[in-house]
């Protein structure tokens, strides 16, 4: 804690209180500005087209209409297709789940691998992965494509399955060796010489300890696979587009009349897994971010 | 069966590592190769120099892109950087409200870009939004469509980057904040030093590894910006607001120009490089120390 509220008795009581306030005022015109857009999109969405051209942007709902929320999950053209956003979002959970649990635990394994098993050449490999983590995916796409076209698996959930667990690997091994690394090697040296093996000492003696940097894990990964639009974009089809891409597609659709309110209930659906996910866990979310950054 | 054992480690590690092999550093070379190509909707193996690079350099939607990146990563990553150390600075006074002020700041980050750009897309729509609204509060004049004028549309950008962005960075600098040695404030404070020189001189430059992650970060989000740029403007209007990013995607899927697309993938990456990799390499020598 950088504690600087000792003050050597030199200001007065009355610019201490000015200044308080002051900062105060700053503090709450900043959480407005972060709030405005929540604020817009939810007010948007409750409102009718009518309302929505002749009010104000901030004006509250007159009339609620939760119209926009029924067919943003279940109307809305995206292209030719009038399901709303509702099948794309079964695809995104579908694309997610297992996506975020086999990328975690081939992190867990590589992170203890590299933290405990050390071997030579085991921080060249960390390191090969670690820079894994940093290009851009621009320039693995074209050979993506065509790789996933000869497997057999373009367009496919299982293939954009596949794409984000090979280029989540980076971060989770990061995630798993930055934590296991803390936990003294004599812990696996004992468990040798009682005769465990190398399964045996990861399930019962790192696995129980492990589940903090799980929950980091999965929140970092659930995250970006769910935020993911590059990927979705580039290796899904009509059928198999994860809700980024969905809701882009709603959002941007030419045809028809513009409905704001339904593309602003749309972008509230497809945002809610994450922001549930940051409200119950925000802990584990900022720890993620920060690990992800400031390593070790 | 020992063999076995003895090597279990070394097996556990193999698939990621032949897995990160073909398709990170495969791949990177797939793209190099096809770079230097004549290769247009499909790949052409036969190497014939720097053609694409000179296509690349020559083409003014190009030089669009890298001009709009310049502009949107230095605006992007020093108003994210000065927003987010003010606001860990002010959060750092002792506020009674901070976790909730946190929460607010860094839930944007929460989201996708998708979401994001969609939410200021409609802000910013001139006749429907706070250009809209504060007509409506008397002032007839106010104009605020930049989002469809050619010169001002990249700002918008900035505008929802920084929003996206500046509460993680206010994350880093209060974790930064809060890791300051105490004892050397206090003394500071006890002789008499006004606290805005002790951030100055004391708290903010020895968060200096902290700046270098913040804009490592931020760096390689600017780079990779793809999904708010397709989401807030398109590219557009014309190609006003193309990034790299999208350069290289419109290439490699709408016009079917996979030359120009390894070529524009490819000076991507040499950009992420110029900057990650000094910085990948000095952590990595302080580990070992």
């Amino acid at each position: 804690m950088t504690d600087v509220s000792y003050r050597p008795p030199s200001r007065s009581r009355g610019a201490r209180i000015a200044l308080r306030w002051g900062l105060y005022l700053m503090l709450g015109v900043f959480a407005f500005w972060y709030l405005l857009p929540l604020f817009v999109m939810l007010t948007t969405s409750l409102k009718n087209l009518e309302e929505i051209r002749s009010g104000s942007l901030l004006a509250l709902p007159r009339e609620i209409t939760l119209e926009p929320w029924k067919t943003a999950w279940s109307g809305a053209c995206t292209g030719i297709r009038c399901d709303g956003l509702q099948p794309f979002f079964w695809n995104s959970v579908m694309l997610a789940v297992p996506a975020v649990a086999i990328s975690t635990l081939i992190g867990a394994m590589n992170g203890y691998v590299i933290a405990q098993w050390r071997f030579r050449g085991a921080n060249l490999i960390f390191s090969l992965m670690l820079f894994g983590c940093f290009i851009p995916f621009q320039v693995v796409l074209l050979p993506m494509a065509r790789t996933l076209g000869i497997i057999g698996i373009a367009g496919t959930i299982p293939g954009l399955i596949f794409v984000h667990v090979i280029y989540g690997i980076g971060f989770t091994t990061l995630f798993f060796r930055n934590y296991y690394v803390t936990i003294p090697a004599e812990l696996t040296k004992a468990a040798k010489i009682d005769g465990a093996g190398f399964f045996r000492i990861f399930w019962s003696v790192f696995l129980p300890l492990s589940l903090p940097i799980i929950v980091v894990t999965v929140i970092w990964q659930f995250t970006q696979i769910w935020n993911d639009f590059l990927f979705g974009v580039s290796f899904s089809q009509a059928g198999t587009q994860p809700v980024t891409v969905a809701l882009n597609n709603i959002v941007n659709s030419t045809t028809g009349v513009k409905e704001y309110n339904v593309d602003m209930a749309a972008a509230i659906i497809a945002a809610l897994p994450t922001l549930l996910v940051y409200v119950v866990a925000g802990k584990y979310f900022i720890r993620g971010l920060t690990a992800g950054s400031v390593k070790g | 069966m020992r063999w076995l054992e003895r090597h279990v480690p070394k097996l556990v590690l193999a698939p990621s590592f032949i897995a990160v092999l073909i398709f990170v550093y495969g791949f990177i070379g797939w793209t190099a190769w096809i770079s230097f190509t004549r290769s247009r909707l499909l790949p052409n193996y036969d190497i014939v120099g720097t053609i694409q690079y000179q296509r690349l350099f020559a083409s003014p939607r190009w030089e669009v892109a890298l001009n709009n990146l310049f502009v949107f990563g230095v605006l992007f990553i020093g108003i994210s950087m000065i927003l987010g150390l003010l606001l860990a600075i002010f959060l750092d006074q002792k506020i009674r409200t901070e976790g909730v002020l946190r929460t607010i700041y860094l839930y944007p980050m929460a989201l996708s870009l998708i979401v994001t750009g969609t939410a200021w897309k409609w802000m910013l729509n001139p006749g429907l939004g706070i250009e809209a609204m504060v007509r409506g509060w008397g002032f007839e004049n106010f104009r605020f469509d930049w989002i469809t004028d050619p010169k001002m549309a990249i700002y918008t950008i900035v505008i929802a980057g920084v929003w996206q962005a500046s509460g993680f960075v206010m994350a880093l600098f209060l974790a930064g904040l809060r890791s300051v040695d105490g004892e050397i404030i206090k003394a500071a404070q006890v002789d008499g030093i006004p606290t805005h020189r002790i951030y100055t001189a004391i708290i903010i430059p020895s968060m200096a590894p902290i700046f270098l992650s913040a804009f490592i970060v931020l760096a390689h989000l600017a780079i990779k910006s793809f999904d708010l740029v397709i989401a807030l403007t398109g590219g557009g209007p014309g190609y006003a607001t193309d990034l790299p990013a999208t350069y290289m995607y419109a290439m490699a899927f709408s016009r079917g120009d996979i030359g120009q697309a390894a070529a524009s993938a490819m000076v991507m990456m040499m950009i992420v490089f110029a900057i990650v990799v000094p910085y990948l390499y000095s952590e990595l020598r302080s580990k070992h120390d």
